[in-house]
């Protein structure tokens, strides 16, 4: 799962707009009957981008120009609310391959970070800059360079932060922790014992 | 230099550090549902591998269970599936299931403390964010991912960056009237809604340590909806006294010996924090939210925030929040009328609660414009609250006293709003469709706050309503 190492991500990018976007408003509750997750794509903002009767309200994910987007842009505390995994895989399956905004939750990090999404931080002004450029041509491309943390887009360079576990993990291929987990039995075993949990 | 409960907890759990500087952590208890779980098993199977410790992994179902019919086959026919598909799981796999009708199923974060799984210095993991409610009891209690869950599943351990701890006291006396969700909303109010990011919350002062079992877990139940990824009390006598003779606690001579175990977990005198705030009781007042985040809170007596008081995104986020709530700016909150009464959900649904309630509710009425519904968080609060007869109270005055689960407080069961209702809610969100209609909007309160808004229909002082200053 973890063979390649993926450190550069590019696409056309899309700003959702907005504070304390919370996992409600990613996927909606009733999308969460499901066992497996691989139908969540479309249902992504599903309430934000249609009506009652299904039509489109013509949110920015569904406008022309940003289809096929690949790289979601929005604000601060982005992601926050409830630990569904269904978030950030209704991203992915959406066709969303990493974030930018000026802050995550932690959960939703967390679990973006195992999927192999990568959650990068830019600050305000950065990010008013490179929506008005997206705004000027929203075809540009849209560069996420994890090894030397910038975001590039029309001959601009931007810095951006990352927390260190999860770039770390994406440098070294080990998004998916679990064969590294699983590559301590003993030691775990030991734990378990001492706790009396064995 | 001494440590806090977190250090202690943490250090002991520890496996090893991972090289991208997370640290691989054991998990003491894991606790699944139908909703974010059975994906999980099905991760597992795929890569080959089995459950590494069933015995600390406890499932239940609570999300999309009516609240009506339970029985089975489900109406809904996927909520049929995620429950078979996690019964078949927890069979094959040798995980205890607290199924309906077993006298053991409801909310999971109601089953772990009442049946005593949940104990002094655990770490705890759950695919839920509420989880943070099992650190009333002196936990590390985590919300995860469904990839986590299967993490824990297949190595009862996960990966994560340790925590910052902040401790936030709140000194003096509750005045009549105010709870424990009055205290969480005015400390989310205060601190903000992503100002716990990074952050374990240690809440201590006179206040907590007044406070129940149930008032705590109150408390630490809204943490996530401060930012915090967990939040705890440190454990006490009243967390002993609350614990002993419960079903999966140990007795006799191995409570003692368990005992002396819980009381090396508390935070040491000298512990240092890497921040501190204070609160003082008497500013805490009966507090609702008026707008789409639980941060978004007021006390009763005060007027809804202006946009114009604001400004950027800040002021955006006002209005956008007044817009979906259909409410003025600088009005009062006090008046504004509601359509459902829901009383019930992890934060509020325990047998204190109810009550709590029924002790004013007896002789009233719900408002006849006023759908009210009642819904014990678990089968154990069902049954005691029935041998008390507070069930009669509650439909008496008009509620609907409902089987256990989640029910509105998410809406992925029958129970939800319908077009733009208000609903006065004793849950801990108020998104935006959180409620079941994408349209709806939730009121939080405390549940006495709920029962006053039921009787008048409309957002009211539960003081004023049920004379308790008299
Ligand atoms: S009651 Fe609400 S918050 Fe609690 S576990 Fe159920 S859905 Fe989640």
């Amino acid at each position: 799962m973890n063979a390649t190492k993926i450190t550069k991500f590019n696409g056309k990018g899309v700003y959702v707009k907005g504070n304390d976007i919370d996992t409600d408003r990613i996927i909606p509750a009733r999308f969460l009957k499901c066992v497996t997750f691989d139908e969540l794509g479309p249902s992504l903002f599903y309430d934000e981008r249609f009506d009652e009767d299904g039509d489109s309200k013509g949110h920015v994910l569904d406008k022309e120009q940003h289809q096929g987007a690949e790289i979601l842009i929005s604000d601060t505390n982005f992601g926050c609310g409830s630990s569904r995994e269904h978030a950030p895989q209704a991203i992915q399956k959406f066709g969303l391959k990493a974030v930018i905004a000026d802050s995550f939750a932690e959960i939703f990090h967390g679990n973006c970070t195992t999927l192999g999404i990568p959650c990068v931080t830019m600050d305000k002004s950065a990010r008013e800059k490179l929506v008005a450029l997206m705004e000027t041509d929203p075809y540009a491309e849209i560069i996420i360079d994890l090894e030397e943390l910038k975001v590039i887009c029309a001959n601009n360079i931007f810095d951006i932060n990352m927390k260190e576990s999860a770039r770390k993990a994406f440098l070294a291929a080990t998004c998916d922790p679990l064969d590294n987990l699983l590559s301590a039995t003993d030691e775990i075993a030991r734990i378990a014992a001492k706790l009396g949990y064995a | 230099m001494g440590k806090n409960l977190y250090q202690k907890v943490w250090d002991d759990h520890v496996v090893r550090q991972l090289d991208s500087g997370q640290y691989q952590l054991f998990i003491a208890l894991h606790l699944i549902h139908e909703v974010t779980s059975p994906q999980a098993f099905g991760m597992l199977k795929d890569k080959g591998l089995k459950v590494a410790y069933p015995g600390r992994t406890f499932a239940t179902v609570d999300h999309i269970i009516p609240t009506d019919d339970q029985s089975r086959p489900l109406a809904d026919d996927m909520a049929e599936r995620m429950i078979q598909v996690l019964v078949d799981a927890t069979r094959e796999n040798g995980i205890e299931f607290f199924a309906p009708e077993s006298g053991s199923q409801g909310i999971v974060h109601v089953v772990g403390p009442e049946l005593g799984l949940t104990q002094p210095g655990m770490t705890i993991g759950c695919g839920d964010s509420h989880t943070s409610t099992h650190g009333a009891f002196g936990c590390i209690a985590l919300g995860i991912g469904t990839s986590q869950v299967r993490d824990v599943l297949a190595s009862q351990t996960i990966a994560m960056d340790p925590l910052k701890v902040r401790r936030i006291l709140i000194e003096g006396e509750l005045s009549t009237g105010v709870t424990a969700k009055d205290v969480i909303l005015h400390i989310i109010r205060t601190l903000g809604v992503n100002g716990g990011v990074g952050f374990a919350y240690e809440y201590a002062g006179s206040v907590i340590e007044n406070m129940s079992m149930e008032e705590r877990m109150t408390v630490c139940n809204m943490s996530i909806e401060g930012g915090a990824r967990c939040g705890y009390v440190n454990p006490d006598e009243t967390t002993y006294r609350f614990l002993r003779g419960r079903e999966r606690v140990p007795e006799g001579d191995a409570f003692d010996t368990i005992l002396e175990k819980w009381r090396a977990y508390a935070s040491d005198a000298a512990a240092s924090y890497d921040d501190e705030v204070i609160f003082d009781a008497v500013d805490i007042k009966p507090t609702v939210t008026w707008g789409v985040t639980p941060g978004q809170a007021i006390s009763i007596d005060e007027v809804i925030p202006d946009p114009d008081s604001a400004d950027g995104l800040e002021k955006q986020l006002i209005s956008d929040a007044l817009d979906h709530m259909q409410l003025q700016a600088n009005q009062p909150i006090k008046g504004t009328k509601i359509d459902v009464a829901f009383l019930g959900s992890c934060t509020n649904g325990r047998l204190s609660d109810f009550k709590q309630v029924a002790s004013i509710l007896k002789g009233r009425k719900v408002s006849p414009s006023v759908r009210a519904i009642a819904v014990p968080g678990s089968e154990k609060v069902d049954k005691a609250a029935r041998e008390l007869n507070l069930h009669l109270i509650f439909e008496e005055a008009g509620f609907e006293w409902r089987k256990p689960g989640c029910s509105m407080c998410l809406a992925m069961n029958p129970d939800k709003l319908k077009g733009d209702e208000v609903c006065a809610s004793s849950s801990n969100r108020n998104f935006i469709g959180r409620q079941g209609s994408p349209t709806g909007r939730t009121i939080l309160m405390s549940p006495i706050m709920v029962a006053a808004a039921a009787v008048e229909g409309k957002v009211a002082d539960a003081r004023e309503v049920f004379g308790l200053l008299r």
